[in-house]
């Protein structure tokens, strides 16, 4: 087709309209499922990291955001009847070995870890993205100790955690984010 | 119908994407970690080809000449975008671990090359079959990528564990196993292809 | 500033541009042939990407958030580099000959180059403000050229080599390149500050 001023902004300018309102079309489809996947995987881990813990609210509904040391995070509490039987944190660290982590912890009333959930991560796939697996391997499993009376560093900094072979800057990001996951509960249950 | 089978297996075979043109090389590298990986990616940019092409191969009278290409880029980056809210929509885990090579489809060679290439001088069912081919052919060498890599670093080969983890050598899975096994997977089709010639 | 420190080193080193993430690897294939195009390519692809990303960056601030447009991003992004690409043709062509000599045959392929839309996409992605979005495309580009700079002088001296007749061009190129890529995983787990 022959080119002119006239139709060559004509045909770009209908193109991009029709391109415009279609993907406009789609986003207000699908807006509600995002939202309700971004959901159901934040329930999800919840639901992951208090295991055997019973619990009849919504924790995700009474998320607050906790501040400790400058950084925040988020808390969700889970209750039976009101009364808090489980504390959940979504906390991160920026200095893993590619940048920013992110885990879910959950902690119960006693303070001990009853889990943890590995929400976003960029690390070494094959060494630091083991982290999933690798801290509720039974051999080197952080559940069910207390950072009360565990020293939560790895061994190579005189804690009780055995890093990830290779992959010791990732651990012990993993470990700071669950350092700050437990402040920021202690400092949530205190408030209760 | 011999016409029609040949547009089709030329994508798989005699112009594949990867191993003879060498177009799309970032995605081919950056997601071939696991051949499911380099499998989805490899769908992902075909289900784009194909509407693309469709779409363009429709509009292509109608546009002027000196505006085609940006005729073109818009087009595919509306299907793109579209893309990208379906996946995030229905495939979080997916859409997080293919990330930014996602939206990077639309400057993906292969989509704007057969869009110039072949869309905009050819009928629609001929750019379907085109996208249908082009991208299947992208789609095999992305998953066979991914299998060796997989194989070779970890031992297995779409999660099926072949032999133990520990016996991998993990720098397939890393940056420069992704370079080295591109690299003999062409001198191997190349071979192959001089061989039948 | 020690911030600024860190993205630069990060950028060029540690999370290089061809070798980490794995963008910008058709112009890193195609233009490496001679070390002199090499160069060129790696200044226009500077030149585009920090003009780019600092464009983007202020139209998505300014734009497309306030109106709950992110949607439209994508096609938003990829329209504005091409048109800042042809613009840059025409006015380069106009004002500065000279660089238009240089730059001028690589300027078309840019478009195409994802590591121009990766990084526009990146910086809007992790957060980052106008200053460190700036420094980080300035640092990243320098990675680039820096990369595809030291290839060509590889490839110049392979064209000498007798190679076995499968893994002539290509194959041993990537190879090569793979080679680079363990290399430059020395850097990795590099922290400042």
């Amino acid at each position: 087709m022959k080119s002119s001023l006239v139709n060559m902004v004509l045909s770009l300018g209908i193109i991009t309209v029709v391109a415009a309102a279609a993907l406009a079309g789609v986003y207000t489809a699908t807006k509600e499922p995002i939202a309700q996947a971004k959901a159901e995987k934040q329930k999800a881990a919840i639901g992951q990291v208090l295991p055997d813990i019973q619990f009849n609210n919504n924790p995700a509904d009474e998320a607050s955001e906790v501040t400790v040391d400058g950084e925040t995070v988020t808390v969700f509490p889970a209750r039976q009847d009101g009364e808090l039987v489980g504390i959940a944190v979504e906390s991160h660290d920026t200095n893993g070995f590619s940048g920013l982590i992110t885990v879910m912890y959950g902690f119960n009333p006693a303070g001990d870890i009853t889990g943890y959930a590995v929400m976003q991560h960029a690390e070494t796939p094959g060494l630091g993205s083991k982290m999933g697996e690798w801290f509720c391997n039974p051999a080197h499993s952080i559940i069910g100790l207390n950072p009360a009376t565990s020293n939560l560093t790895v061994s190579k900094d005189g804690g009780d955690v055995d890093a990830i072979t290779a992959a010791t800057i990732s651990s012990r990001a993993f470990l700071r984010a669950l350092t700050l996951a437990n402040q920021a509960s202690q400092q949530f249950a205190a408030q209760q | 119908m011999n016409d029609k089978l040949k547009i089709l297996f030329n994508g798989i075979i005699a112009e594949n994407p990867t191993f003879v043109l060498m177009l799309g090389m970032c995605p081919t590298l950056g997601t071939t970690g696991s051949a499911l990986n380099g499998m989805s990616m490899g769908l992902a940019t075909m289900a784009v080809l194909i509407c693309s092409n469709v779409v363009i191969s429709l509009i292509k009278n109608f546009v002027p000449s000196k505006v085609r290409i940006p005729a073109y880029i818009v087009v595919i980056a509306a299907f793109v975008s579209v893309l990208q809210l379906v996946m995030e929509a229905y495939v979080p885990s997916l859409y997080a671990t293919l990330g930014i090579f996602i939206p990077l489809i639309v400057v993906n060679c292969i989509v704007l090359g057969r869009a110039e290439a072949f869309a905009s001088r050819h009928g629609v069912l001929d750019s379907c079959l085109d996208g249908i081919g082009i991208g299947l052919g992208f789609t095999i060498a992305l998953t066979l990528l991914g299998a060796v890599r997989e194989f070779l670093g970890t031992g297995k080969i779409f999660d099926l564990t072949i032999y133990p983890e520990q016996f991998g050598s993990l720098v397939f899975v890393l940056a420069p196993g992704a370079f080295i096994a591109l690299g003999l997977l062409i001198a191997l089709f190349s071979k192959l292809r001089a061989k039948s010639c | 500033m020690l911030e600024y420190i860190s993205i630069i080193i990060t950028a060029i080193f540690v999370n290089n541009i061809v070798f980490a993430q794995f963008l910008g690897i058709c112009p890193f294939i195609g233009v490496s042939r001679k070390l002199s195009s090499a160069v060129g390519m790696g200044a226009a692809v500077t030149f585009v990407m920090l003009l780019a990303t600092a464009i983007t960056w202020l139209l998505q601030d300014l734009v497309l958030t306030p109106f709950g447009l992110g949607f439209m991003q994508t096609i938003v992004f990829i329209l504005v580099i091409a048109a800042l690409v042809q613009m840059l043709e025409i006015i380069l062509k106009k004002i500065a000959p000279v660089l238009y000599s240089a730059l001028g045959v690589f300027l078309p392929l840019i478009t195409t180059n994802c590591a121009v839309l990766g990084v526009a996409i990146t910086v809007v992605q992790k957060g980052m403000n106008l200053g460190e979005s700036i420094v980080y495309a300035f640092a990243t580009a320098v990675g680039f050229t820096m990369a595809i700079a030291i290839f060509a002088g590889i490839r110049e001296q392979l064209a000498w080599t007798s190679v076995p007749k499968a893994m002539r061009g290509v194959p041993i190129a990537m190879i090569c390149a793979g080679l680079l890529a363990m290399a430059f995983m020395g850097f990795s787990g590099i922290k400042i500050g």
